[in-house]
């Protein structure tokens, strides 16, 4: 017998599940909201304390019984859980959810343990973060069991074992380590998957017995304690057998169960297995299960505000109550400039009806793809980009037409419906033709970032752009006077492929049966000398590689080896042929350029080894990511740290670079200073994208709108990133040389400038965006060892004498 | 590409004060005046005028190079031309004097500028040889990752003292605890080492950590069993320990000799502008 059908059961009490279940409770619908932890907001929960949170994006209403603004963390946390009392809400605290069974109008949820529940309508808000997977051993259940770490200093004098082997497990053992004793569990025999930084730190721990470490070693159980000073003991799986170490506490730190197996047992399905891919939601954020509808992160919605606002709709929808949503003032406003006399969602629809490459994009992805987006009526002529620009946003044609001029005499025209600047959107590189617009011209212009998410979650739009990025890229590097419907097939038999780094593409010796065009990424052309590989060159993005091969060389005279994670296309012998018997002058353009290759080779091939192994070195420092990296030349390099203060002078007090730090060889320097990479991992999780590429330059930058999370912090896998307050430089130089008082004009004040209320928030090497004449670091160095390079450079870098 | 401040734009710098030297030499040489040559010709003006005003924009670097937010061009152009007009200086001012030195006030300021111009060439060639040998020296490290290894051969030698007999340990931790790198600037030009260690219950100099090595290597030639089995590994990790301290040592002095030139080089030149005021000062007031 079923006693309590709910209206709306919410799983996950997150920003958008308490806003739903308030909203529920305040118009009086029957409602459960189930959270697994014993608290609301697991997530902002493990923020660390006193953190400020901040409202993204700021012209967005919220909509929501629930308050929320702008501030610390506990606070906000104190306004949610007075909200939720406030509305009578019933929350189920430490209930996790296993399955769900049945259907719209008689959902089964069955809890953990083992209790079932039933309701009309599922509201799904479980975020994207998962839950800590747990050490999964007999006794773990214990209280003294955690898996998050708030205040280190909260600890002292306690025996603590931390299990895990990736960053977060690094950081709490490192944290842990000065006050109390630290055993660090390592299932395998070193710390592959930690950062450098993190690595060196740890190890340097354990060879000082700072931390001591468990290598090779699995938990085994938790026993009771064998005496009263302990809470139990800890017997553990090592490479000599058992070993038994009575704690205080364990720390498992073991990673998240991504939620999406979970999602998936519930019938939703997500369009491809890419891990960013989100599941396809309608407009009214209803998943492919009827009745089960997904909000928050898990929908692709990774802003608070953003989360409580689908909160509030989502049960006004299953109300049946047709709400706006709140952002459509916004979008109107972006739509206000069009000659158009209809609503919203008349020009979303209209949009998506003439631009086929979102034909296959549901109404919920592009209305949010517009909210990212910019509308722009044109006047004609106007320049839309420039070729070389380093800008990477998408655009298409909603109506009248532009032209793309790819070189001096290939101008083409395009028109409604027809997109253009993928090329850069894919290669992170710079722009390869200038667009102006036509007759009557109104672009949409979407930014990378949202264009990247919609790649990876819908599976149609990725395969519409590859193709026209393969066909467009055989017309503009190898046939520029041939018509694209003569490539057509060409463009079929050409095949994308993706190298991770350090894999061989073809090696020394292999028949050459084919040509690479290197897409994105980089690779290095290695040769065997003595028994020894040894560098020759780099090849950034946008060049071609093995096209010896196709000259009638049978065997590849060198190895060529994906320098990070790249993609290239390839042709094979036969399409070459094709494609050069339709291209006039293709044959010879390919000789020139195998005659510059190999002249490039024999200029090196006096100092091949030295040059090899420093390109080598750079190589291994993920310089061939890189497209601006700063360089000491250590030979000329005084340890003045004019650059350190030039950068902390131009840059609100911190310097962006550290000028000690960072390996060296052969007298060249990598200091810890960003190398604005092409394909930054810093931008990959940026709720607000706050990060941007743009200006001459292609810095990579942030912007105002960062929100201090840290993810780019994180992400960064050359740690140059920080988080910092605000700080004045002082610049008070003729009192500091004449009298001796107060600091060098660049030195961080001593007195602390930083206003401390403010928000610690994500610094970086902007490359001077708003500096007139170049870097300051470069302009500051008295004696010319600081010098910023493309990797174009690095082969010069290696040959040229100072 | 990197290219030092020697060869900053091919060394444009360098033609230019070549030419002004050449062609103050050349004025010099051709001028008669009715007078033998000195500082009151009008050519004696002219040269002194040019000479005073290349001194206090030579001296305007110091805050040139401060200036991280507005400033023309880039610091090692400016190094560059500093380098290279200042010492085309020594010309334009020698010929300035006529040769007429005596004891006085002008041949004081012409003296300072010479000092001035001297520590100067002493910085360009400290300035372009020794980060070069600093980082022979240092074999690619940075002196952070120096000490680091100092701290993991202590580390270990605390580790082996464990196994030797009390001695040895103390020798070793009064080696360790005694062993002062660094010191005052004095000490650190000169690489003077004031370490010590304290031998048979009495503090011995212990420099370059000779007498703590040669007191090991005495204790392992009387040793036997485990104590010298000890010993030997401790005498080998010591030795290294030594290695990298001389390689600190040798580097601090470098490093301390590349910022002290310019304590000399800069107070210098302000006397040097006190004295050219006095200079100028009073050959129009008593002339």
């Amino acid at each position: 017998m079923i006693e309590n059908i709910y209206d709306i059961a919410v799983i996950g009490a997150g920003p958008g599940g308490l806003s739903a279940a308030a909203h529920a409770a305040e118009l009086g619908v029957s409602h459960v909201l189930f959270e697994s932890s014993p608290k609301i907001a697991n997530t902002i929960q493990k923020y660390q304390k006193g953190k400020h949170v901040m409202a993204e994006p700021g012209i967005l209403p919220l909509r929501s019984p629930i308050e929320f603004d702008a501030g610390k963390r506990e606070a906000i946390l104190g306004i949610w859980e007075e909200g939720i009392a406030l509305h009578e809400t019933n929350v189920r605290f430490g209930a996790e959810v296993s399955k769900i069974e049945g259907e719209k109008g008689a959902f089964v949820v069955g809890l953990s343990n083992g209790e079932e529940v039933t309701a009309k309508n599922l509201i799904l808000g479980i975020g994207m973060q998962g839950n800590p997977r747990q050490l999964g051993v007999a006794g773990d259940q214990a209280d003294f069991v955690q898996y998050q770490l708030d205040d280190p200093g909260e600890y002292q004098g306690e025996v603590i074992v931390v299990v895990g082997a990736g960053d977060a497990a690094i950081e709490n053992a490192l944290a842990l380590a000065p006050n109390n004793k630290v055993y660090i569990v390592n299932r395998k025999d070193e710390f592959a998957r930690a950062k450098e930084g993190n690595l060196n730190l740890i190890t340097a721990a354990i060879d000082s017995g700072e931390v001591e470490c468990f290598y090779g070693t699995t938990p085994e159980r938790i026993d009771p304690p064998a005496d009263e000073d302990h809470k139990g003991v800890f017997v553990l799986n090592t490479l000599k057998g058992e070993a038994s170490v009575p704690v205080h506490r364990i720390i498992g730190r073991l990673g998240a169960i991504a939620p999406r197996r979970l999602v998936e047992s519930f019938g939703i399905e997500f369009p491809n297995d890419d891990p960013n891919a989100i599941p396809a939601l309608s407009s009214q954020y209803e998943s492919n299960v009827p009745g089960i509808y997904v909000i928050g992160a898990l929908g692709g919605y990774p802003l608070i505000k953003q989360a409580m606002n689908q909160g509030y709709e989502v049960v006004e929808y299953i109300l049946g109550n047709k709400v706006k949503p709140a952002d459509n003032d916004l979008i109107a406003a972006k739509f206000s400039s069009l000659p158009l006399d209809l609503d919203v969602d008349e020009v979303l629809e209209l949009m998506r009806q003439r631009i086929p490459v979102f034909e296959h994009v549901n109404a919920l992805q592009f209305r949010e793809l517009m909210l990212d987006s910019e509308v722009h009526v044109l006047r004609k002529g106007h320049v839309i980009f420039t070729r070389n620009d380093y800008d990477n946003s998408f655009y298409t044609i909603f109506e009248g037409d532009v032209a793309i001029e790819v070189g001096e005499d290939l101008h083409i025209k395009s028109g409604v419906g027809n997109f253009f600047g993928e090329m850069s959107l894919i290669s992170g590189r710079r722009r390869s033709a200038t667009v102006l617009a036509g007759e009557n011209c109104i672009v949409i212009e979407t930014p990378r970032r949202t264009m990247n998410k919609l790649i990876s979650s819908v599976e149609a739009v990725k395969r519409v752009l590859d193709q026209t990025f393969i066909i467009r890229t055989i017309q503009q590097k190898f046939a520029p006077d041939t018509p694209i419907e003569d490539l057509q097939d060409i463009s079929e038999k050409t095949q994308i492929n993706s190298y991770s780094p350090g894999e061989v593409i073809f090696a020394e010796g292999d028949p050459g049966d084919s040509f690479h065009f290197i897409r994105s990424g980089s690779v290095t052309v290695s040769n065997e000398l003595d028994g020894k590989e040894v560098v020759m060159s780099y090849v950034p993005a946008n060049q071609a590689i093995g096209e010896m091969a196709l000259l009638g060389n049978t065997t590849r005279g060198a190895t060529v080896k994906a320098a990070v994670k790249t993609e290239t296309l390839s042709l094979d012998v036969e399409s070459f042929q094709m494609l050069s018997d339709r291209a006039p002058g293709l044959k010879e353009r390919m000789q020139l350029l195998a005659q510059d290759r190999n002249r490039q080779n024999l200029a090196l091939q006096s100092s091949a080894e030295e040059g090899g192994d420093l390109l080598s070195f750079l190589m291994g420092q993920g310089l061939g990511e890189a497209t601006d990296v700063l360089l000491i030349d250590e030979g000329l390099c005084v340890a003045c740290d004019f650059c350190e203060e030039a950068c902390a002078a131009t840059h609100e007090g911190t310097s962006r670079l550290n000028r000690k730090a960072g390996p060296t060889f052969a007298h060249i320097h990598v200091p810890t200073s960003c190398r604005h990479c092409e394909d930054p991992s810093c931008m990959k999780d940026c709720p607000p994208d706050a990060i941007q590429r743009g200006g001459i330059g292609g810095e990579v930058y942030i912007g105002d709108n960062c929100i201090g999370c840290g993810n780019c912090e994180q992400n960064c896998p050359y740690d140059v990133i920080q988080m910092s307050y605000k700080t004045e430089a002082p610049d008070n130089f003729w009192r500091w040389m004449l009298f001796g008082l107060g600091d060098s004009p660049g030195k961080a004040s001593s007195q602390g400038g930083a206003n401390k209320s403010a928000v610690k928030k994500a610094v970086k090497c902007d490359m001077c965006i708003d500096q007139s004449g170049g870097p300051a670091c470069v302009r500051a160095c008295p004696t010319g060892a600081a010098a910023r390079l493309s990797p174009e450079d690095f082969v010069d870098l290696v040959s040229v004498d100072r | 590409m990197h290219s030092s401040f020697l060869s900053h734009a091919k060394g444009r710098y360098f033609w230019v004060a070549l030419a002004l030297s050449a062609f103050s030499i050349f004025l010099y040489v051709i001028d008669h005046p009715t007078e033998p040559p000195n500082g009151g010709t009008w050519l004696g003006y002219s040269l002194g005028t040019i000479g005073a005003l290349l001194i206090v924009w030579l001296a305007y670097l110091g805050k040139r190079k401060r200036n991280f937010v507005r400033g023309w061009g880039t610091v090692k152009g400016w190094v560059s031309a500093h380098v290279y007009l200042g010492a085309s200086l020594l010309v334009v001012a020698t010929l300035h004097t006529g040769f007429q030195f005596a004891w006085n006030i002008h041949t004081f300021a012409f003296a300072l500028m010479c000092l001035v111009i001297l520590s100067g060439f002493f910085g360009i060639f400290v300035y372009r040889t020794y980060p070069t040998a600093q980082n022979e020296l240092k074999k690619n490290q940075t002196i952070d990752d120096t000490f680091t290894q100092v701290e993991d051969f202590e580390a270990q030698l605390t580790r082996l003292a464990a196994e030797a007999s009390n001695g040895t340990k103390m020798l070793l931790n009064s080696a360790i605890e005694r062993t002062v790198i660094g010191g005052g600037y004095l000490d650190q030009l000169l690489g003077r080492d004031n370490s010590s260690l304290v031998l048979d219950g009495r503090v011995v100099p212990n420099s370059d950590q000779d007498s703590a090595l040669e007191a090991l290597v005495e204790r392992l030639a009387r040793s036997e069993g485990d104590e010298h089995k000890a010993l030997s590994q401790i005498v080998r990790v010591f030795n290294n320990r030594k290695k990298l301290i001389d390689v600190i040592r040798k580097d601090i002095r470098m490093q301390a000799t590349i910022q002290v030139w310019l304590l000399f080089h800069v107070p210098v030149t302000f006397a040097l502008i006190a004295a050219l005021t006095a200079h100028i000062f009073s050959v129009f007031v008593y002339y």
